[in-house]
């Protein structure tokens, strides 16, 4: 028996084939109802675990990624505890009561024990904490439960369905949409009816006046950890009758829960459960509908398959309409010590000699070195010059991006669709910052209009939405796929060659971003930062200067992309993912925000942690994970700050 | 780090006692970092190659997908323990250099070339994700380097992105779409419901089957068509849309998380009563071990029932499987197994390292596998591994296939002239 | 000295909710001039400020600036008009150091904050510090802005407020958070700068020595109304203005006694 298939490899028929016809948008109201009480039953979990992710980033200001591993900690836990228990009425309910209490305690724990000394390290250390944490969690469960997913046992009393506008509807999921406001109204009482609650709320809006008013800070902060920890936990036990317990969740639910939590307004409650009611209903929605027919572009779409990215779009609408999210208020920016930027001199001649030899000796290296200590610095040259080019906008312009691997992303799509589209490799690498250039133009646009998280989230939807775009259009970017074959032009195809050619494009982007920051222009950026009030008043329009350097960080970030393009020879979404992104943070992070250098310092040690680690240890992630947290414990300032405060304290004793 | 000790020892002032701290701190703070650089340095110094051995490079997303590549990793040790018991390949020992890829191109590209540089490996296997899997088989073309791809299922790999140095060992999406065919064509089933998982893999599952059921039947109608993200499916409101178009059968392709999911909302929500549904890899213990009583008795899956297949070589596999590790095989165990024993089949056939020579050795290469023999046909690289096709059914609250039979890859792949169509010429 | 109008405010207004903090304001100004706007916490002179310099749009009401209306303009509009501000509060570069507060002010006064190349802190380096000694911090210019002590930071607000040799200084208390002596000293100062560049300068202070002191003209705020003008001597003995001040007890130099 054979087959010939004539055409395949893409999702979509052709339009206008018989069979698409029978295919339409079939929503009728009683469909639309039940669709509406689903999307209900999936809001009220996911309103249980952005509520805690609020109300810690409400009180303590923590971006806190760690927030998804508390929740697949929650599943895994009421999972075991439940299998224990067994299944009875008091088994599974004490269960998963129990599972969110143990997250809890253990949320409380990690505040006291990491979180509590990273206050007053420069702004979104702890993000980098956390985020150690998430590698160390995920590995715990791999270590503890196994790889294989779990499934709960169905809800005792509750397995079954009744009818609904004659269709059966779960009864676990009627209880999961009483619980998201039962949940609301308790959350509400506790803030406005209890003093503590009086507290958060105090902390919440001016966290240096609770400070003020006596407040126990230390003992505060560590209960709202383990509250907002408690729910989180509490919203992964819930599920374990509905979806299995899986290693990946902490990442899946993670995106979800900022979205809702920044939509609804950072620290806001009610927003959150607006927030999450209206993603839900919207997914829910998008799937009732099923496939229309969208004939302005002449394919079918399935609306199904907008559900990959629905929510980035819903969060982008609302921050460019509404700043700080629906119910949301304007963010009290901290005047702590953490917040003071130091000041930034001029690289000392000692400095300047030591980058020409470390400059040089990467130009020697060739010379005497392996053919893949070349491919792996080629990397680490990329990588650079990304996180620099993060940093830029982090750093001197105060910008804090969660998105920045999209201007990477669209350099590398460019660089290649450009060199399929038979332009020449070097045409190429040359046209595709300026497509990276031109994303940052359009979405930093609307970026630069907010600030803090906002503006962080924001440009996460953004590189979200362009990852979508990329993923899915398999015509012309090869979606999920990517493109393969993008290999440089024959008098770079030897590694020392493309090392000689990455480290002239890279170093010279970070030597070049670097001279920026000492120009007048990076001095118009460093205001905007330190006091938009004072640069106001002397002239300078923040907003232009802002959007000209996220600009000029997407064509470098592009630029990084490109070169990253044609040292793989192929390209894949991955390149513009939210993972791509957050490694940039690290390394600007680990490196140390406050230093040039710092980012240069970050994204080596990272690359070369990354490539050593994982082919050493079967637990590669959780030994990563415990070296960023040494080194965030160890050096709250960066490598670069510490050896720069090492370098001051030698030469103050001379 | 010294400069402490010989601090100004006089000095008795406050101040000069806090810089003193400091400067401790900052010490502990160096030495600190110094010792674990040093240790790295020690523990990540390159182990003495071993002489005289015939190294392979392994390369596969171990963090990512852990439930499919831990037996698949125990697969490939048992092969390479037996190998080596029977004297390796031509004189020599067999050491497979295993890495992880992290699950992305990039890095699956960097790990390759420093398997090829620097542990100076013979050539390339392995691999899961497909976006993997094509960048890796474009690398390998352009280092002029064999690479026998494990586990990926895109039919790109050896269709419309084949080339010269890449095989495929597992049956594509294409192939195993095309299994389930003809019992689809039997049930006269009018009106179908897809469900797909919205990647590569879904969306060639899907176009596949639809194309193939087309063909067989053609009044066949495709009612409803739902595209989830792929590790989120909002499986309630998946299930109800699909149940709203009144399908009289369903073809999904989901596997994992989001098929547990599916299967646990549509039971609930009746969406399986009285409908045949049709679930790609479903058969697979990967995927149908955490379904447990859950398990949908009656689907038709393709898969790998190991507790009944009942042939001497696979008995055989069972057994030392079981002896070495305490655990039943999965599919992976199988791929795993089997990638080695190709990559040693075509040493011991091509009579050397040198890449052209193995690549004509992989043509036509046949392999015994515990699941019957393969061939790598010289037309496309594509191996002729079969799968087992049949129904689940639930047996001591664990799902198994309770019916079953065994589809032999050779005969589920496009005529020759379709192929060589699709195959860009080398 | 030539009477030339530099200011005109007229009916100049704006409210909070239900609270009226300015409220049909109306003054001139003229070059060389100093006028201080006077009156208790929460009168509304902060908020007049605002109106002026853009940072705050009005509700009604007009101003003018040599003839062209500020009305829509932002601060940084105003600002190239020849406009100069200091705040409350200081707000200064804290991570620069004084020097290049002042040089970045001066950058764009210049026209070169978008250059990428050149390197700022060799830019207008002897135009910084020229201004940085009339205020007489120069030996203070190469220290960062965030170490500095608050009378200090005055200073430099004055020295970056100069850098775009403004017609009309806007100076929100110059002297808060400075020692008496010292408060006298800058208020000297700023009177001769005043006086020898024709700069209008619109003041506010709580201290009434340095008000009676330097200003040629007083006006006083009270809830957002105008409830006096004229030469110090005789808003001294205005009545109204002993009754608003008695609460806060400050007008007749009760800080010193
Ligand atoms: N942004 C605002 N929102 C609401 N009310 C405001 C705002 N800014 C000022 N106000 C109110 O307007 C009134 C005038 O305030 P303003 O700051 O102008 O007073 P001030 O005269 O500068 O006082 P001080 O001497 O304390 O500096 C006050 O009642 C104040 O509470
Ligand atoms: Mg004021």
């Amino acid at each position: 028996m054979q087959y010939a298939p004539s055409r395949l490899g893409r999702g979509n028929a052709l339009p206008g084939t018989p069979q698409q016809k029978s295919i339409e948008p079939h929503l009728s109201l009683s469909a639309f109802l039940v669709q509406l009480l689903n999307g209900l039953a999936s809001a009220s979990s996911l309103f249980l675990v952005a509520a805690g992710l609020s109300i810690i980033f409400g009180v303590t200001r923590i971006v806190n990624f760690a927030h998804g591993s508390l929740y697949m900690l929650g599943t895994y836990i009421a999972y075991s505890l439940v299998k224990v228990f067994g299944g009875g009425m008091l088994g599974f309910w004490g269960g998963v009561l129990c599972a969110g209490i143990a997250v809890g305690l253990f949320g409380a724990l990690v505040e006291r024990l990491l979180l509590r000394r990273l206050y007053h390290a420069p702004e979104l250390l702890q993000l980098l904490a956390t985020f150690a944490l998430v590698l160390i969690i995920r590995d715990f469960a791999l270590w503890t439960w196994g790889a294989e997913d779990l499934l709960g046992p169905r809800a005792p009393g509750l397995g079954g369905a009744i009818d609904i506008a004659g269709r059966q509807f779960p009864e676990y999921d009627l209880l999961l949409i009483a619980l998201g406001p039962l949940v609301l109204g308790l959350l509400w009482l506790l803030l406005t009816r209890t003093r503590w609650g009086t507290l958060v709320r105090a902390a919440t809006e001016d966290r240096e006046m609770a400070g003020a008013l006596g407040v126990n800070q230390a003992w505060l902060f560590t209960s709202v950890f383990a509250l907002g920890s408690f729910l989180a936990g509490l919203g992964g036990a819930i599920q374990i009758p509905r979806e299995p317990a899986v290693l990946t969740m902490d990442l899946t639910i993670l995106s979800d829960v900022f979205v809702v939590v920044v939509v609804g307004g950072m620290g806001s409650i009610p927003g959150a459960f607006l927030a999450a009611v209206i993603i839900g209903v919207l997914k829910a929605m998008c799937i009732g509908i099923g496939i229309g027919n969208v004939s302005a572009l002449g394919i079918d779409f399935s609306f199904s398959k907008l559900t990959l990215v629905v929510e980035f779009i819903v969060m982008a609408v609302v921050l460019v309409i509404r700043p700080w999210g629906l119910l949301g208020r304007q963010q009290s920016i901290p005047r702590g010590a953490a917040s003071v930027e130091p000041p930034l001199y001029l690289p000392p001649p000692a400095l300047l000699k030591g980058l020409a030899a470390a400059l040089l000796m990467l130009a020697l290296l060739p010379l005497f070195s392996d053919r893949y200590t070349l491919v792996l610095l080629t990397d680490i040259l990329v990588f650079a010059l990304f996180a620099v080019s993060l940093h830029f906008i982090m750093g001197p312009a105060g910008m804090h991006s969660f998105g920045h691997a999209a201007y990477f992303g669209l350099g590398a799509y460019a660089a290649a669709l450009l060199f399929k589209h038979a332009v020449p490799m070097e045409a190429a690498l040359l046209l595709a910052p300026l497509v990276g250039g031109l994303g940052a133009l359009v979405f930093g646009w609307f970026c630069v209009r907010l600030s803090g998280v906002y503006l962080a989230m924001l440009t996460l939807a953004f590189a979200q939405i362009a990852w979508s775009v990329v993923y899915q259009w398999d015509a012309f970017t090869g979606g999920s796929n990517g493109l393969v074959g993008i290999w440089p032009a024959n008098w770079l195809a030897s590694k020392t060659a493309f090392y000689y050619l990455a480290l002239a494009l890279c170093a010279g982007g970070v030597i070049l971003l670097w001279r920026i920051v000492f120009s007048p222009f990076g001095y118009a950026l460093r205001a905007g930062r330190d006091s938009p009030l004072r640069a106001d008043a002397i002239g300078i329009d923040v907003r232009r200067q802002q959007w000209l350097g996220f600009a000029l960080a997407g064509v470098l970030a592009g630029l990084a992309g490109a070169v990253h393009a044609f040292s793989k020879g192929s390209i894949s979404p991955d390149t513009l993912s939210i993972p791509r992104s957050v490694d940039g943070l690290v390394m600007v992070l680990m490196g140390g925000i406050q230093t040039l250098t710092g980012a240069v310092a970050g994204a080596a040690l990272f690359t070369w942690l990354q490539d050593s680690i994982a082919r050493q240890t079967e637990f590669w992630r959780a030994l990563l994970g415990g070296i960023i947290l040494f080194l965030v414990l160890a050096f709250p300032q960066g490598i670069a700050g510490f050896i720069r405060e090492r370098w001051d304290a030698r030469k103050d004793a001379e | 780090m010294e400069s402490v000790s010989h601090g100004k020892s006089r000095s008795e002032s406050n101040e000069d006692d806090v810089n003193l701290r400091e400067k401790h701190m900052i010490a502990r703070r160096a030495f600190l970092l110094g010792t674990v650089t040093l240790a790295m340095a020690a523990i990540f110094s390159d182990p003495a190659a071993a002489q005289g051995t015939i190294k392979i490079g392994e390369m596969n997303s171990y963090k990512v997908f852990p439930a499919f590549l831990e037996p698949y990793k125990k697969g490939w040790e048992l092969a390479l323990d037996e190998i080596n018991a029977a004297g390796g390949v031509l004189g020599r020992k067999l050491e497979v250099v295993s890495r992880d890829d992290g699950g992305n191109p990039g890095e699956a590209v960097r790990v390759a070339e420093e398997l090829l540089s620097r542990e100076n490996v013979a050539f390339l296997v392995g691999t899961f994700p497909s976006h993997v899997g094509l960048a890796v088989a474009d690398f390998a073309k352009q280092k002029k380097v064999l690479f026998i791809a494990a586990e990926p299922l895109t039919d790109k790999i050896v269709w419309q992105n084949g080339n010269k140095y890449t095989f495929r060992l597992r049956p594509s999406t294409y192939m195993q779409t095309a299994m389930l065919i003809p019992e689809a064509v039997k049930l006269k089933k009018k009106r179908w419901a897809i469900v797909y998982p919205n990647y590569e893999y879904g969306q060639s599952a899907t176009a596949a089957f639809k194309e193939l059921l087309k063909k067989a039947q053609p009044d066949v109608e495709f009612v409803a068509e739902q595209a989830p993200a792929l590790g989120k499916i909002e499986a309630g409101a998946v299930a109800q849309a699909l149940a709203d178009a009144k399908p009289d059968a369903i073809f999904s392709s989901l596997f994992g998380a989001d098929l547990t999911k599916f299967v646990r909302e549509g039971q609930t929500r009746g969406l399986f009563k009285d409908r045949v549904v049709f679930n790609l890899l479903a058969g697979e213990p990967e995927y149908l071990d955490p379904l447990k009583e859950d398990t949908p008795a009656g689907w038709y899956v393709t898969g790998y029932p190991w507790q009944s297949i009942n042939t001497p070589e696979h008995k055989k596999f069972l057994a030392a499987y079981q002896k070495k590790y305490k655990d039943y095989p999965r599919l992976g165990s199988i791929v795993g197994y089997a990638t080695l024993k190709t990559a040693a089949e075509a040493i011991r056939k091509a009579t050397s390292l040198d890449q052209e020579k193995l690549v004509a050795a992989m043509k036509g290469l046949q392999v015994d596998t515990p699941i019957g023999r393969i061939t790598f046909r010289a037309l496309d690289h594509q191996a002729t591994m079969g799968a087992y096709v049949g129904r689940l059914g639930v047996k001591d609250g664990k799902g198994v296939m309770s019916s079953f039979s065994f589809a032999d890859g050779a005969k589920f792949l496009p005529a020759d002239d379709a192929v060589r169509k699709m195959r860009p010429a080398e | 000295m030539t009477e030339t109008i530099v200011l005109r405010v007229s009916n100049l207004s704006k409210s909070y909710g239900g609270v009226q903090a300015v409220n049909a304001v109306s003054f001139s100004l003229a070059s060389g001039e100093l006028l201080a706007l006077i009156g208790p916490n929460g009168a509304g002179k902060t908020t007049c400020f605002n109106l002026l310099n853009g940072q705050i749009a009005a509700d009604s009401g007009s101003t003018e600036f040599e003839g062209r209306s500020l009305i829509g303009l932002k601060p940084r509009q105003i600002w190239r008009l020849g406009v100069g501000r200091t705040f409350q509060i200081t707000a200064t570069f804290a991570s620069m150091t004084v020097r290049e507060n002042v040089q970045t002010a001066l950058l764009n006064f210049h026209g070169r904050l978008n250059s990428l190349v050149s390197l700022a802190e060799r830019l207008y380096v002897d135009e910084a510090i020229e201004l940085l000694a009339r205020v007489g911090i120069a030996e203070q210019a190469a220290r960062p802005c965030a170490v500095l002590a608050y009378g200090d930071l005055k200073r430099v607000e004055l020295a970056i407020a100069l850098a775009n040799r403004p017609r009309l200084l806007l100076m929100d208390e110059p002297t808060a958070g400075m020692a008496p002596r010292e408060r006298a000293a800058l208020m000297r100062l700023t009177a001769e700068l005043a006086r020898a560049s024709a700069i209008a300068v619109l003041f506010t202070e709580h201290d009434m020595d340095v008000v009676f002191a330097h200003a040629d003209r007083v006006i006083v705020l009270n809830r957002g109304c105008i409830i006096a003008e004229g030469k110090p001597a005789e808003v001294r003995a205005n009545r109204e203005v002993q009754q608003v001040y008695l609460g806060s007890g400050s007008l007749f130099g009760a800080e010193h006694a």
